[in-house]
This record gives structure tokens, C-alpha cells and sequence, in this order.
């Protein structure tokens, strides 16, 4: 009896007790999403337009993020100010993650092409490895601090009195989260009105018909693997001001997966209401059911089997489309 | 096949005689609200050639579909072997006798052709776990015996200098036809073939009917058959039912249908 | 020359369906186990025991039971560590309840364990189909390592939270525990492997391995010629698993000798991978020459620059170690996506019919 109690009513007297506390559980848990979001989004977008589950981008946001500290110390000494390093830096980053996209397009997919889709991924855990290897080789395996301040990023908090209680916004996380939206609608502005974008949709459409109309595959995959690599650098921009860098951040790679299977491999809505939704709910599940039930420490799992679980009565995710099978 | 050919009263009334095998009453099946088959009746009786012709997206291959339970009819009954249903697990068709080949070859890539005939005889084998992992005594007796009736099946169809090919590797028509190898591996009473000679030349063509032919005669399967070509479908089956947009339009021996000016008009007047 | 199959005619089924139809291929066979049985032992050291022979036997076993899944039946997974850790938790419950029990028997229970667990995250495949199994598969993984961590009382409430093997013997012969020597240790782990191998070459070419390929092939014509879609998919999580179990129970009794939960985390499912990729997928052989890979590679790597008087440090040697790897993959799946495995079928093929070139 206190067991079903503590499961199904105390968390609702919890949260309806302490409102305030209940709305920074929310916020922490919609900053996460957000960023989640941000990481299925690369997946989505590389997928849509190369039929290739792109292991890596998790990956890719780490190493990004180390890149960027580690160029950033490289160049203080030389520059002599904090701010015009990083000013250096930043286009330096981007112009490694777009080496990236070209030398995985050249030396990965190019000689793959036509593989199984299993070969395919195979080959981004090659690259998720290689650049597990690479970065630490490069910059150094020890935790790093992310130029938060050099980058300009504002890090005072705002306080709330709602519900005459008491909310801390970190003024970072409010940072992220504009962010995320700039960067989610530049996305789909680009990917709905520009050329290239529309090019980008008509290979997710149909492979075959849109390299017959003469869209180069090449050009089109080096693109889209570095606005992956772009979206990386700023999730590892923000979250590295979280929670620092290092290869341990790529727990949040594999936080991406399960709102992929939520929100469905191919689809932008769905990456970005899924990443949300896992947001929340692991961050309300670990405070009210977790830590009080569990011994705590439930988000490694609970977007897994929360998604699972979804997935066994919607084989086809959130936002698909009910599949009927043909022979 | 007698030297006359027989007259239309003839050829009737040996289908009359005939059992019925399966029977379809006023089936109809949905996906959402398109329908794919509207209010369909007509039965398969023992022995005979039973050709489904139709345009395309008239609902052939889902009428098979629904027959051997891969779909699930909205409506109507299924009679096969004086055993009333509306729908069954696909997987349980085997079991009941039914087998089928498709219209896009499914056979499974990796494996060779004798295994492929071999997966057709997964049903029928028994043995458990712990004699399979020995390989030895009853599982041994029991792969063995299998085997020899599915070499008796690969000397049948004719394709013994590719039984440890794998059948990815195989030209189209002896895909075909290694697809139809497994569908009799698994002895069926009726035997649904799905435009069993779509994308095949003349010779190949006239191979498969005389393997149809064989089957029905020496084996004594039922066969109901999709085919597109005419020639083919006139010449090999008993009886025929013609469908259009989910709907019966007619019903009856080659010479009727071939008659019939609704059917002329839907099908054999555009196409041909 | 040597593989000359001309004069081997087959005139029973028995024979044609024999474990080696061809003569050399058994003579192949007889000298592998030769240099594993007797060779290997007499001038191996504790160091290639312990880093190189039975870390590979162990390796390879863990593969084959994803290959079994993945390979054969087409699940891919991404979850093997994380059942082999409930080999290796189950088994150490069962010796600590039953401290009589001979370990053989322990071990093979424990696999049932791992088998249960597999099936029961195993029955979502029966309704997601592809990458999202696959990540469903990681849903085990991260599941399972929690559990080992939070169930106190799958460690026996040690305070480290790890497991520790204490020593066991069978019929007087240590076997487990600080003081089993290596030597003993091999030869158990290569017994059980063995074993293992045998039954699932036996399997894998008899109903069960046609089943699990015609579900990998195309599940739906699989299901049309009357396989049980659910039965077909479950035997194969089951088998895998309890396999897989099995080798995580050897790999804390037999090699390490203590496990704490992390050792089941995601990277060493993704090693299982990689052997199982680079061998090749769909075969039982493939497993053991991707584990040689996978697991000596690195082994000889470390040793390389000391070899070449060179002091790099152990860092820094760990990090290219995952680099060189990750390159390796990729340039493996590039040269040959079917691996190690359809790399020997190619070359066996040319000598049977060689000097001719086709």
C-alpha cells in the first residue's frame, strides 16, 4: 500500500507542494531536451539525406567543443587576449568540422556506397572511435573548462519569485535555449527555401529520382555533414559550458538515440518535440520517481526504456505514418 | 491434355464436377478508407488452374494476400477445406496447405537454392535444440530424410547444377523458378503463384508453363495463378476470375471471359 | 594444389552433409586444435595467457553469440555487454548460494539467466524492426549496468560494489581465483569453448540456422512459408544470450577475476561488434579471427614502441590505440564489408580450383 502510495500519489503531492521547485525541475529538463534536440536533429538531417545512421554526432559534438578549447589555448599565448582567441578560434573550429565532413565524405562514404545499411553504421562507429582517438591524441584525454566568457556568453542567473517560492535561470542556459531556436529556424528556413535545402529533402525523398535530376551526392553529403558538424559545435558550446569537456559528453550522444526512436529517424518535428519531451520527463521521473525509488542516477536509462516502450504500441514512432507491409 | 481440344460445354462441366477447396464469401478488405477489395465471392476448386487476371491495382495480389492470411479481411468468410475463417497468422497457411510464390521474388539472398527449398520444410521438421546442436541420431535422420525430398523436388523443376549457388547470384528466371521450388517443398494442396512469369522471356516463359503444368498434373496441386499475359493465362488455366478496382467483373471458363465485353473493356481492350 | 577436392565423391547424404565435406578442411582443423591443445600451451607465458590467448577465446565466444543474433537472425544489437554481465552477476550469485555447485554446472546455469533476460528485452523486436532495434537493444545496455550498480544485492552488499571470484577448484584443481594457474585456466576456457563452437556449427546449418537466415533475409516471405516470426526471432535472442552469458561469466571467473559494473558498459558492446563485424557476420569461424584482431592488435601495438625503442606514454599509446582501431574498421569495411571470414571462403575457393584461374 505505501509502496503504490509513494509510486502514483506522493510525486503529485510533491510537485503540487512545491510549485516553484516543480517549475526548475521543468526548466532543467527543457534545457536538456533542447540540446538533445539539437544532437537528433544532426542525426535526422543525415540520415534524410544519406540513408545513414550517423553514429558519430555525438561524438562529433564533443570533439567540436574540444577543438574549440583546445585552439583556444593554443592561441592565448600567441594573441595575448582571451576574446580575440577566441574569435580566432571559433571560424578555425568550423573550418575543422568542415574538413571533417569533406574527409568523411572522401575517405567513408565515398568507397561505401551501395553498402548495407549495417556496413554504413559500422563505419560511424569507425568514426566515432577514430575520432575518440584523434581528439584526445590531439588536445589531451584530462576534462576542460569551455570558453564560456571568452565566447561572450553571459553566465549571471535571473531569479523568480513565482508562487511566492524561488526560480534560478542560469543566464547560459537561457543562452542555449534562444540559441536552439535561432538555430532550428535558420535550419528549416534553409532547408524549405534555399536550393540546396530543397535539394537536401529531395534526396530524403527519393535517392534515385533526385541524383537522375542531377543533384551531386558528393556536394550534397560534405554540406549536410558539416551543418551537422555546425549544429555539433554549438551543442558542444553550451552544454561543454554546463557541464565542462571531455569524452565523458558523450553519454548526451547516446541521449539522442531514444528521441530518434520517438520522434522517428527522418523527421525535424519529431527530433525536436522528442527531444524535449525525453527532456522532461527523465529530468521529473529522476527527481520525483528516481531519486526518492531507484537509488537515483535513472537518466542513463530511463529515455531508453521510456521510448521503448512507446515504440512497442507505435511501431512507427510518435509521427509516423501507419506502415502496411507489401510482398 | 487430350489432342481435340474440348468444347466449351465440355470444359464447363468438368469444372462443375469439380470440389470445392476454398471459398470466399463476400470479402472485403480496407487499408484506412482506401478499399482494395470491395465485396468479392468465388471459390477454387480441387485440381483446377484458377487464373486471377486483372489490371493493375485491380486487387489481385491482395486477394492472395488474404487468402493465405498475410491480410485481414474486413468482412466475409473463408471456406478452405470445409474450415471456416475470416482470418489466421501467415504463418499458420503452411500448415493448412496453403503455400505461395510472389510477385517480387522474396526468396531469402544469403542462402544457397537447396537451402532455400529446405527453409520450405521448416514446419515439417521437428527435432529440438539439443539434438540440433549434436547433429547427430534423430536430427541427422531427420535433415537427411528432408533432403532427399527436396533433391526429388530439385530434379522435378530441373535445377540441379545450382543448388549450392546462393540464390542472390541467380538470373531472374531461375529465381523464379527456385521460388516455386520452395513453395512445393512445402507440399501444399493449393498453391498460389503471383505473376509467376512477370520480366521473363519466351523460352523462360514457356518453361515455367510446363512446369505449372506438371505440377497440376502430376503432383495434383491446386493452383490459383496471377499472370498479366494473356496468351498464358488462356492456354494453362481451368477457370478464370477477373477483377477491377477491387470488384468482380466476371467470372468463368477462358472462352467466357474472354468474351465478356465489360472484361474487354477494363482490361484486355487497353492494354493489349 | 594442396586443396584439390578432384577424387571426393559424395554418394551418401550423410556425406555430402558432413561437417567437412572436404578432406583438407579437416586437416586444417586437426592442426588449429593441435596448436591451441598442445602447441600454444607448451610455450606460452602468464603474459600470453592472460593478454592474448584466453582474452581472444573469451572474445570470440561473446561474438559468436552476437552473431548468432545478428548475423544469422538479422537483430542487430547493441547490447551484448550488458548481458554479459548478467552471466557474470548470475553466476556469481549461483556460486555464493550454492558454494558447493561445481563451476561447470554454475557457468552453464547462469546462461539461462542471461538467455531470460535477452528474451524478455528480445520480444520488442517482434514489433521494431531495424536502427530502432538497435537502439532498443541499448536500452538493455544502459538498464542493466544501472541495475548492477543500484541491486546491492547482486554484489552481496561488498562495499567496492564490485564482484570478486574467490578461488574454486574442481576435483582438487584450482581453477578460479588468484591462485589458479593460467595454464589450468586456458584449457578450461578453451574446453568450454570448444564445446560451444561445436554445438553451434551443428546448429547454425541445420532448421534453426536456415530459420534465423530466412527471418535475416526477408521476415515476410520467412513468415509466408510458415515460420513462427516470433518463435524464429525469440530462439535466437535466446541462444545468443545465454552464449554471450556464458562468455561474461567466463570472463570474470576465468581472466579478470573481479568485475565492477562499468566493465559492461557500452564500450566493450561495441568491441563484440567490431569482432563480430570485421569477422564477418553470418558465420561461426569469422568470430575467431576478428577477436584475434580486435584483441591482439592492440596488444602488439603497445608492445611496438618499446619494441622500436621509442617511450611514448601509456596514455597517449591508449589514445592512438583507439584511433588505429576506428581506422582499421573503417578500412576493413571498405576493403571487405563480409570480413575476415568471406576473406578465407575467397582464398579457399582459388585453391580448390587452382592453377586454373576460374
Amino acid at each position: 500500500m505505501e509502496t503504490l502510495y509513494n509510486v502514483l500519489i506522493d510525486p503529485f503531492v510533491q510537485m503540487y507542494g512545491m510549485p516553484d521547485f516543480f517549475l526548475q525541475v521543468l526548466w532543467e529538463g527543457l534545457v536538456s531536451g533542447v540540446l538533445y534536440a539539437l544532437i537528433a536533429l544532426g542525426f535526422v538531417l543525415i540520415f534524410k539525406s544519406s540513408r545513414i545512421f550517423n553514429f558519430a554526432q555525438g561524438i562529433m559534438v564533443v570533439f567540436a567543443a574540444l577543438s574549440l578549447v583546445g585552439l583556444h589555448t593554443f592561441l592565448v599565448p600567441f594573441v595575448g587576449n582571451e576574446f580575440v582567441a577566441a574569435a580566432i578560434a571559433m571560424p578555425l573550429t568550423l573550418g575543422i568540422m568542415y574538413a571533417l565532413a569533406m574527409s568523411v565524405e572522401r575517405v567513408v562514404l565515398r568507397p561505401l556506397v551501395g553498402q548495407p545499411d549495417i556496413i554504413l553504421f559500422m563505419a560511424t562507429i569507425g568514426i566515432t572511435m577514430f575520432l575518440i582517438g584523434f581528439g584526445e591524441f590531439v588536445f589531451g584525454g584530462e576534462n576542460k573548462v569551455m570558453i564560456t566568457e571568452a565566447l561572450g556568453i553571459p553566465t549571471g542567473a535571473i531569479e523568480f519569485e513565482p508562487f511566492g517560492g524561488f526560480l534560478l535561470l542560469e543566464e547560459k542556459d537561457v543562452f542555449a535555449v534562444v540559441m536552439a531556436i535561432v538555430l532550428v529556424i535558420s535550419l528549416l528556413v534553409f532547408l524549405n527555401k534555399s536550393a540546396m535545402g530543397r535539394a537536401i529533402r529531395a534526396l530524403g525523398d527519393d535517392h534515385t529520382a533526385a541524383l537522375s535530376v542531377g543533384i551531386s551526392l558528393s556536394t550534397i553529403w560534405v554540406l549536410v555533414w558539416f551543418i551537422a558538424g555546425v549544429i555539433a559545435l554549438a551543442t558542444g558550446v553550451v552544454w561543454g559550458a554546463r557541464a565542462g569537456v571531455s569524452f565523458a559528453l558523450e553519454v548526451i550522444a547516446y541521449k539522442a538515440l531514444p528521441v530518434l526512436m520517438l520522434g522517428g529517424l527522418e523527421s525535424v518535428s519529431g527530433a525536436i518535440i522528442g527531444g524535449i519531451a525525453i527532456g522532461l520527463l527523465e529530468k521529473v521521473f529522476e527527481i520525483y520517481w528516481g531519486q526518492p525509488l531507484f537509488g537515483g542516477n535513472t537518466e542513463t536509462w530511463f529515455a531508453f526504456i521510456f521510448a521503448l516502450i512507446v515504440l512497442l504500441f507505435r511501431p512507427q514512432g510518435l509521427f509516423g505514418e501507419k506502415i502496411i507491409e507489401r510482398v | 491434355m487430350t489432342v481435340m481440344d474440348p468444347t466449351l460445354e465440355e470444359v464447363k462441366k468438368r469444372a462443375e464436377e469439380r470440389e470445392v477447396l476454398l471459398d470466399l464469401e463476400n470479402v472485403s478488405l480496407s487499408f484506412g478508407g482506401v478499399k482494395a477489395i470491395t465485396n468479392i465471392s468465388f471459390n477454387i476448386k480441387k485440381g483446377e488452374i484458377r487464373a486471377i487476371i486483372g489490371p493493375n491495382g485491380a486487387g489481385k495480389t491482395s486477394m492472395l494476400n488474404v487468402i493465405n492470411g498475410f491480410y485481414q479481411p474486413q468482412e466475409g468468410v473463408i471456406t478452405f477445406n470445409g474450415e471456416k475463417r475470416r482470418s489466421m497468422k501467415p504463418h499458420l497457411a503452411v500448415s493448412q496447405g496453403i503455400a505461395r510464390t510472389f510477385q517480387n521474388v522474396a526468396l531469402f539472398k544469403g542462402m544457397s537454392t537447396l537451402d532455400n527449398i529446405m527453409a520450405g520444410r521448416a514446419t515439417r521438421m521437428k527435432q529440438n535444440l539439443f539434438w540440433q546442436m549434436l547433429y547427430w541420431g534423430p536430427a541427422q535422420r531427420e535433415e537427411i530424410e528432408h533432403r532427399k525430398k527436396v533433391e526429388e523436388i530439385i530434379d522435378f523443376l530441373e535445377i540441379q547444377h545450382i543448388r549450392r549457388t546462393p540464390v542472390g547470384t541467380l538470373p531472374y528466371g531461375l529465381q523464379k523458378r527456385v521460388e516455386l521450388a520452395r513453395a512445393l517443398a512445402m507440399e501444399p494442396e493449393l498453391l498460389l503463384l503471383d505473376e509467376p512469369m512477370a520480366g521473363m522471356n519466351l523460352e523462360e516463359k514457356e518453361d515455367m508453363s510446363r512446369f505449372i503444368l506438371d505440377v497440376n498434373d502430376q503432383l495434383g496441386t491446386t493452383i490459383a495463378l496471377i499472370e498479366h499475359d494473356m496468351g498464358v493465362v488462356m492456354d494453362l488455366s481451368d477457370r478464370v476470375v477477373v477483377l477491377d478496382y477491387g470488384r468482380k467483373i466476371a467470372d468463368g471458363v477462358p472462352e467466357e471471359v474472354q468474351s465478356n465485353p465489360e472484361v474487354i473493356d477494363a482490361y484486355l481492350g487497353v492494354s493489349h | 594444389m594442396f586443396y584439390r577436392t578432384s577424387g571426393q565423391f559424395k554418394t551418401t547424404y550423410e556425406s555430402d552433409q558432413a561437417l567437412f565435406p572436404i578432406k583438407q578442411d579437416m586437416v586444417l582443423l586437426v592442426v588449429i586444435l593441435a596448436a591451441m591443445y598442445v602447441i600454444f600451451p607448451m610455450f606460452a607465458s602468464e603474459f600470453t595467457y592472460k593478454a592474448l590467448l584466453v582474452p581472444v577465446l573469451i572474445y570470440s565466444l561473446a561474438s559468436l553469440g552476437l552473431n548468432i543474433l545478428t548475423g544469422y537472425a538479422g537483430q542487430l544489437s547493441l547490447g551484448t555487454a550488458g548481458f554479459m554481465g548478467v552471466g557474470a552477476y548470475a553466476c556469481y550469485k549461483i556460486t555464493t548460494i550454492f558454494p558447493e555447485m561445481n563451476i561447470i554446472v554454475a557457468l552453464f546455469l547462469s546462461g539461462f539467466f542471461s538467455a531470460a533476460v535477452g528474451v524478455a528485452f528480445g520480444l520488442p523486436s517482434l514489433r521494431i524492426k531495424g536502427f530502432y532495434l538497435a537502439i532498443a537493444t541499448l536500452a538493455s545496455q544502459f538498464f542493466l549496468v544501472w541495475l548492477f550498480e543500484k541491486w546491492a544485492w547482486l554484489y552481496n552488499y561488498n562495499a567496492s560494489g564490485a564482484i570478486e571470484v574467490r578461488t574454486m577448484d574442481i576435483f582438487g584443481l584450482v581453477v578460479t581465483g588468484p591462485n589458479a594457474s593460467p595454464m589450468v585456466q586456458y584449457y578450461f576456457v578453451l574446453g568450454i569453448v570448444s564445446v560451444v563452437t561445436f554445438a553451434m556449427i551443428n546448429l547454425t546449418r541445420g532448421r534453426y540456422g536456415r530459420t534465423w537466415k530466412a527471418v535475416r533475409d526477408m521476415d515476410i516471405a520467412a513468415e509466408l512459408v510458415g515460420i513462427n516470426l516470433m518463435r524464429a526471432k525469440l530462439s535466437a535472442f535466446a541462444v545468443s544470450s545465454y552464449i554471450v552469458g556464458i562468455a561474461g561469466a567466463l570472463m570474470v571467473f576465468f581472466w579478470k577475476g573481479a568485475a565492477e559494473p562499468n566493465l559492461f558498459d557500452i564500450p566493450m558492446s561495441f568491441q563484440i561488434v567490431f569482432i563480430a563485424i570485421i569477422g564477418g557476420l553470418g558465420s561461426v569461424m569469422g568470430n575467431f579471427l576478428g577477436a584475434i584482431l580486435i584483441v591482439a592488435l592492440p596488444v602488439v601495438l603497445n608492445l611496438l614502441p618499446e619494441m622500436l625503442g621509442l617511450s611514448i606514454g601509456s596514455a597517449t599509446m591508449e589514445h592512438v590505440n583507439v584511433m588505429v582501431v576506428g581506422s582499421l574498421i573503417i578500412m576493413f569495411l571498405i576493403v571487405e564489408p563480409h570480413g575476415l571470414a568471406r576473406f578465407w571462403a575467397l582464398i579457399r575457393e582459388k585453391l580448390i580450383i587452382w592453377p586454373f584461374p576460374h
